[in-house]
């Protein structure tokens, strides 16, 4: 096939705080990259084109549909996936903990996404509404919760951080 | 005894599930797996010419094409229904594995099993296919007349079937002098589950046996499936369930595990694998029957019901699948929710070129729902009555008992959950704050109630197996054939296996994964079922784990059974209440005794010939912008009565989420089809427009739990009534508000210009 002469490219990145490495197809995906060769399975593909959400990691602290985020572009970047907020014995982190305490997990598929735009949300250190949160939230969908107590989980963990009270709603 | 059932638990995949270490069909499939990509059709009806393989096949890293022309020609249904062994009960077998006769745009022609993915996409887009066009039909009732296209041979006038209710008479009661008449036709739209993991599966020959890994909420009978459809006998297929991302209904079907399975055997049984896209699961899985409603209702000045005719038009689309089912269950509840002397019923289920309609969560009742509040609103409206007190006045009354199902109306449920309901939104102050608003930002409150019956006897099986094997440290294995699909099952099961068995809840391992060759029968995630039916095969099988575990401590003790318990995990003198062993202790003298080794274990199969009803309401309040033709939702509560609460916490989750669907069914969600081609037009989650978290107001979830007794736990179906009335309470929050009556969902605003402009409340 002449008009498809595949191309390889190293790539190095930062990946939950380890320096790493691959050759990948430069057609790849990021989340092809951490599915196929890192086999994280956090990193879910629901549509694959940056609309539902479940493939989002941080890059460089912001959340990104990693399906719409080519794996060559990963070069020099700092790569977190829900695999890099566990603790070292398996300690979940405070939002993680958040989601299993308010009931926020169903399905559980897009979860992870959830997880990782949220923390994106509280690393910021600021205060928001429910209608910041839920604005900052939307970029997921989610069939089975109705987003209720995925919003609940957000919104406690952001007031613990803060070490303010959560305001009566 | 600590009791599990009825506290906040924390779900038992919850950890996996919040890790993403929970493995779902594509984390399981190895990597070596070949890819299977579908060519699907792009006519809406017609029959393939030819397909020319060559370009394809050409392709370096396909392995081998496959098409309509290769396939076994033995038809086969895909219903996730428990099989029949009556013939005059089976499914409609109107399926192969790929067409040449396509229905719909998008049926599958033929498959390319390539190395890779992009080999089997450039495999796919190399076909070359020849299509003999045929005319084709999208409208339900345009397929009904005489000259429409023929979709299925054996179905002339595209009638799958039709089936009717007859009760008093109601040409002579409608007759009454002084009755007021009120008619409506309501239309509900093509909508799909989008759970968010797409289908998928994968297949591989192992011993000269067929094994697929599949998404789905059903394993036994997709095995069964999948041996019809390969014609093979039903042993030699074994179907693996992992962790599932949702299905709602999609996922009761054979959706493409027997193609996958016949792909496997067609390459020396190699791994291959099926994924489908989310433009794939849109058009080529299944979707909600679009039910189109006639509702004529005869009435006195009081609000009497004298005469009421129901005729329902469920568009199928291509294929059978669930068939009759949907609208006859929607039919159902028409006479049942509003009892009337005289009723007249019909329903029909029509072949369309459309994706098949298959299951989605309410099976019928939304669309059912949908048609019969907005009717009863537009009655009150008609009337001058409050729409609480019509229904109090008119709704099934305690007491009341079908006469097929057995189905007893013990409590007086509707009341209770509308006062409820009423409290939550501050209804009744509301409701009288929002009468005659003027100017162009109006808000109103609406409500609606929904009619749900638990599981599918008596018009189908219900049975469910499971089986208890006790550890050496006195935990215990449970196994069902019912499946957690995300609704928390697995939770809700070990609670009553905890309980019922006298162990505490962290002894109880649920096993998650069904696999057809070592997990009990059972027919899985439909019909708000499981909670329902799975409880009364845990009590049964626990009561028989206990007795042998007393008989042996009976052995050990000396101590007659009839002065021994189990309590959390501790044999137990009844006597005195002294502790004279752990069940942990217990089991591994049991299972090591150089005289009388024994594993404890238990198994059983309950069949059960009861039903029940589950009811509720939901209310909402809306803020109406007439001249943007836009709703804003502002507040949404439902309330059920599902019986005793498992696991309140889920239980409110469940209700959430159905609350959710229910609010895109009403104001955003519909498949569109463009009318030339029958092409589907916004099949991806961009263009369909799915609910987000900024579309919902705080959702407000509430119980009135009346035990059920007809169940060991006192609980009945929630699964699938959260999502059953939202839709028709905020079209009733809209018509207070603006006194204009819609009659279609989902409430966009192209619908509500229309309809303001009729009413005059859009200046030019």
């Amino acid at each position: 096939m002449e008009n498809h002469v595949i191309q390889y490219q190293t790539v190095h990145f930062n990946l939950n705080g380890k320096d790493t490495e691959r050759t990948v197809d430069v057609r790849a995906s990021l989340t092809d990259m951490l599915r196929e060769d890192y086999r994280m399975t956090s990193v879910k593909k629901g549509c694959e084109v940056g609309e539902c959400g479940a493939c989002t990691v941080l890059i460089d602290g912001k959340a990104f549909n990693s399906c719409i985020y080519l794996a060559v572009w990963a070069e020099g970047k700092n790569i977190r996936t829900l695999e890099g907020l566990l603790g070292p014995n398996g300690e979940l982190s405070d939002i993680q903990q958040a989601f299993v305490d308010e009931a926020a997990i169903q399905c559980g598929f897009c979860t992870p996404g959830f997880v990782l735009t949220a923390v994106e949300i509280l690393e910021s250190g600021q205060e928001y509404t429910d209608e910041e949160l839920r604005k900052l939230l939307s970029g997921h969908l989610c069939r089975c919760t109705g987003y209720e107590n995925i919003l609940r989980a957000v919104k406690t963990t952001m007031y613990r951080r803060l070490g303010k009270p959560m305001p009566a709603e | 005894m600590s009791k599990s059932v009825g506290k906040s638990v924390t779900r038992v995949d919850a950890y996996e599930k919040v890790t993403g270490r929970a493995k779902y069909m594509d984390d399981l499939c190895d990597r070596s797996a070949l890819l299977v990509k579908i060519c699907h059709s792009t006519i809406a009806h017609g029959f393939v010419k030819s397909i020319d393989t060559t370009a394809a096949e050409a392709i370096p890293g396909v392995v081998r094409v496959l098409t309509c022309f290769d396939v076994p020609d033995i038809p086969f249904p895909t219903a996730g229904h428990p099989w029949s062994t009556d013939p005059d009960h089976q499914d409609v077998a109107d399926r192969l594995l790929l067409n040449r006769h396509v229905r719909y745009y998008g049926d599958e022609v033929a498959v390319v099993i390539a190395e890779n993915e992009v080999a089997a996409a450039q495999g796919v887009r190399a076909l070359k296919v020849e299509y003999e066009e045929l005319p084709f039909v999208l409208d339900v009732q345009k397929a009904m007349e005489p000259d429409a296209p023929q979709i299925h041979e054996e179905y002339p006038g595209n009638i799958l079937k039709h089936t009717d209710i007859r009760k008093g008479d109601y040409e002579k009661a409608r007759q009454e002098p002084g009755l007021i008449r009120i008619e409506g036709w309501y239309d509900t739209p093509t909508v799909q589950h989008c759970h968010i993991e797409n289908h998928g599966c994968y297949a591989y020959m192992e011993a000269g046996r067929i094994v697929v890994v599949s998404s789905t909420q059903i394993p036994h009978i997709v095995r069964r499936v999948v041996g019809q459809a390969l014609g093979i006998p039903w042993g030699k297929v074994r179907l693996v369930k992992p962790y599932i991302g949702g299905g709602f209904g999609n996922k009761q079907d054979a959706l493409y595990e027997p193609l996958c399975a016949w792909c496997s055997t067609m390459v020396g049984g190699r791994l291959v694998k099926l994924e489908c896209s989310r433009e794939e699961t849109f058009v080529s899985n299944r979707v909600r029957h679009a039910i189109r409603t006639h509702i004529i209702s005869y009435v006195r000045p009081d609000g009497t019901l004298v005469a009421r005719k129901f005729e329902a038009f469920s568009n199928q689309g291509a294929y059978a699948s669930h068939g009759h089912g949907v609208v006859a269950k929607g039919m159902g509840a028409f006479p049942q929710l509003y009892p009337c002397e005289n009723v007249e019923c019909d329903c029909w289920s029509v072949f369309t070129n459309r994706p098949a309609a298959g299951a989605m969560r309410g099976y019928g009742i939304p669309q059912a729902m949908w048609a019969g509040e907005c009717h009863i609103d537009d009655i009150c409206n008609r009337l001058g009555m409050e729409p609480v007190e019509f229904r109090r006045k008119n709704l099934m009354p305690v007491g009341y008992q079908d006469a097929f199902s057995k189905n007893e109306l013990y409590s007086d449920t509707f009341c209770q959950c509308m006062e409820k309901g009423m409290e939550v939104l501050g209804y009744p102050e509301k409701y009288r704050a929002y009468r005659n608003q003027t100017g162009p930002v109006r808000r109103g409150v609406g409500v609606a109630v929904f009619w749900y019956n638990t599981a599918v006897w008596p018009i189908s099986l219900e049975s469910s197996s499971c089986r208890m094997v006790v550890n050496q440290d006195g935990s215990l294995q449970f196994q069902t054939g019912e499946t957690e699909i995300g609704q928390g099952c697995d939770t809700a099961y070990s609670q009553m296996v905890a309980d019922a068995v006298g162990i505490p809840l962290e002894d109880v391992h649920v096993i998650s994964t069904q696999d057809t060759d070592v997990t009990p029968f059972g027919t899985g995630a439909y019909a708000s079922r499981q909670t329902y039916i799975g409880g009364f095969s845990i009590m049964q099988t626990a009561k028989a784990l206990r007795e042998r575990i007393l008989n042996i401590a009976h052995d050990q003790t000396r101590m007659p059974v009839s002065n021994l318990d189990l309590v959390d995990g501790r044999i137990v003198r009844k006597s005195d209440g002294r502790v004279l062993k752990s069940l942990g202790e217990l089991a591994t003298e049991a299972l090591y005794s150089m005289e009388n080794s024994r594993h404890i274990t238990a198994e059983t199969t309950a069949q059960i010939k009861s039903n029940a009803y589950s009811f509720g309401c939901s209310f909402a309040e809306v803020e109406v912008d007439i001249p943007m033709c836009k709703v804003t939702l502002l507040n949404l509560v439902n309330v059920h009565d599902c019986g005793t609460l498992i696991n309140p916490a889920l239980a409110e989750a469940q209700v959430h989420g159905g609350m959710s669907m229910g609010i895109g069914y009403g104001l955003s969600e519909q498949l569109l089809f463009d009318e030339k081609t029958g092409r589907p037009l916004n099949n991806n989650l961009l263009d369909y427009k799915l609910s987000t978290i900024m579309d919902h107001p705080r959702l407000e979830a509430r119980f009135v739990e009346n035990p059920e007794p007809t169940s060991p736990y006192g609980t009945k179906a929630l699964g699938e009534p959260p999502a059953c009335s939202p839709a028709p309470a905020i079209r009733n929050a809209i018509l207070h508000a603006t006194g204009v009556a819609v009659d279609s969902c989902p409430i966009t605003p192209h619908v509500l210009y229309e309809k303001f402009k009729a009413a005059g409340l859009l200046e030019d």
